[in-house]
């Protein structure tokens, strides 16, 4: 089951070449790039590990790329994120988030639905990881 | 250095009675370079041999982008260099510059400079350096990494310098990645000679060798006027001469740093000049007066009465 999030999920994956132009547009912005990856992609792990650290003062994609050739050679199977942080006051957030890596089987969300109180249900995902 | 012209004539002669439908003066006109070199002739003062050899690699790079346009065999040329010259003869203010040109000749993608020495490639411990030069690396790719004093990157008294490692990983890069960053090493001659000799790879891996005169006394008279100029201050024809005088002293000083002992001396006299204003005005003082560099603001240098070692480029004093 192909995993969607973050921006351009629902395309084909991107090309290095796309890869690198989208960091080009980061950087332009003056946004910190960082990596980061993870084997559970479950929509509530918000905390993927990170791939040494967000990168500042880059000017060229390049490096970019360069520690995302890294893991993926330390990581084939895990997935990969690209995020871009903008510092500026006011937004200090994550702007742009997009995955860069995926592994070859990717797990299943499925989701369960239990009874509680009276007709009240609730639900919870799982990625279930095929074998 | 004699090493210097055979990497020179490794490369091609430039074809150009082959090539009709490249217009190579064009060429030179829009890609910028010729505003780059004038700039360079125009706010850099001697350094005539640099500037030849600066205007020779531009060549180089135009014939080869042309014979790339006419799908002629090319090579992307190697770009890296070395810059030896004692302190304060231009090294990094030239490799600014070089950055700017290799941009506008599209050798590198974004023209900034990375500027380091071995404290930013080498760790303190196991495991510290690689991630540390790796780091530099990235914030220099597309641009240039100028690294100071090179030599001190190889410390041939300790076997298990942490240095050795920060070079395998530059030399790989320079390899490599020819076409995203182009590295100049600087440093003095000697000690550079020295540092290549334990380093072949480094040798083999630049191919351009650029050598700093000393600036003669006129030259350093010259850069001190434009340097005065730029920050609006002017010599009093007394101080011109005084400052000639100084010059010549100064060179045969210790701790003589070119074009920098004239900063530094320059930064003094503005000092002295703040100073005589303020203990001798009694009315209101026009821009002139404030601009002018007197002979005693020179004159009271301890240069003129014999230098001292504490007269060290960078202390100021009154
Ligand atoms: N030809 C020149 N014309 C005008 N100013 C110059 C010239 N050469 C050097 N300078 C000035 O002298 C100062 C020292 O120059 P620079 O830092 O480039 O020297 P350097 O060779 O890198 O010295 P070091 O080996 O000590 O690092 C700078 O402030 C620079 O602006
Ligand atoms: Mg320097």
């Amino acid at each position: 089951m192909r995993i969607t999030q973050g921006c351009f999920s629902f395309l084909p994956d991107l090309s290095d070449e796309q890869i690198s132009k989208q960091v080009e547009y980061c950087l332009e912005n003056d946004w910190a790039v960082g990596l980061e990856y993870t084997d559970e992609p479950h929509p509530r792990n918000t905390y993927w590990e990170m791939w040494g650290h967000p990168m500042f003062d880059l000017k060229d994609p390049k490096g970019v790329m360069m520690e995302l050739a890294e893991c993926r050679t330390a990581h084939p199977q895990s997935y990969i994120r690209v995020n871009a942080f903008d510092s500026e006051r006011g937004f200090e957030t994550v702007r742009m988030s997009f995955i860069v890596n995926r592994p070859d089987n990717e797990p299943r969300l499925t989701m369960t639905r239990t009874d509680v109180h009276g007709r009240s249900q609730s639900y919870s995902w799982q990625a279930a990881h095929r074998g | 250095m004699t090493e210097t012209t055979e990497q020179i004539a490794d490369v091609p002669e430039a074809p150009s009675a082959a090539i009709d439908s490249v217009d190579l003066s064009a060429e030179f006109r829009e890609s910028g370079v010729k505003e780059i070199l004038d700039e360079l002739d125009r706010e850099l003062v001697g350094l005539l041999p640099v500037k030849q050899r600066i205007r020779e690699t531009a060549a180089l790079l135009l014939v080869e982008r042309a014979r790339k346009q006419l799908g002629l065999s090319h090579q992307t040329p190697t770009l890296h260099m070395c810059f030896t010259g004692n302190p304060g003869t231009g090294k990094t203010t030239v490799a600014l510059r070089m950055s700017n040109l290799l941009h506008r000749l599209g050798y590198v993608r974004k023209g900034h400079l990375v500027s380091v020495t071995r404290d930013d490639l080498v760790g303190q411990y196991i495991g510290h350096t690689a991630p540390k030069t790796k780091e530099v690396l990235k914030r220099a790719m597309g641009g240039v990494l100028f690294i100071d004093e090179a030599y001190y990157l190889y410390r041939p008294d300790n076997e298990r310098d942490y240095g050795q490692e920060a070079i395998e990983i530059l030399l790989q890069v320079m390899e490599n990645n020819r076409d995203d960053l182009v590295v100049i090493l600087a440093g003095y001659a000697d000690r550079m000679d020295r540092f290549f000799s334990s380093n072949p790879g480094f040798r083999s891996r630049i191919a351009h060798h650029i050598d700093f005169p000393d600036y003669t006394n006129e030259e350093l008279y010259l850069i001190s006027e434009g340097m005065l100029a730029e920050q609006n201050y002017a010599f009093t024809p007394a101080a011109e001469t005084a400052m000639r005088e100084y010059i010549d002293l100064r060179r045969n000083q210790s701790h003589f740093a070119n074009a920098r002992s004239i900063r530094n001396a320059l930064d003094r006299a503005r000092l002295r000049q703040a100073n005589r204003l303020f203990e001798s005005a009694n009315g209101p003082l026009d821009a002139a007066a404030l601009s002018t560099i007197d002979e005693q603001d020179i004159r009271m240098s301890r240069v003129f009465s014999g230098g001292l070692d504490t007269d060290k480029p960078g202390s100021p004093r009154p």
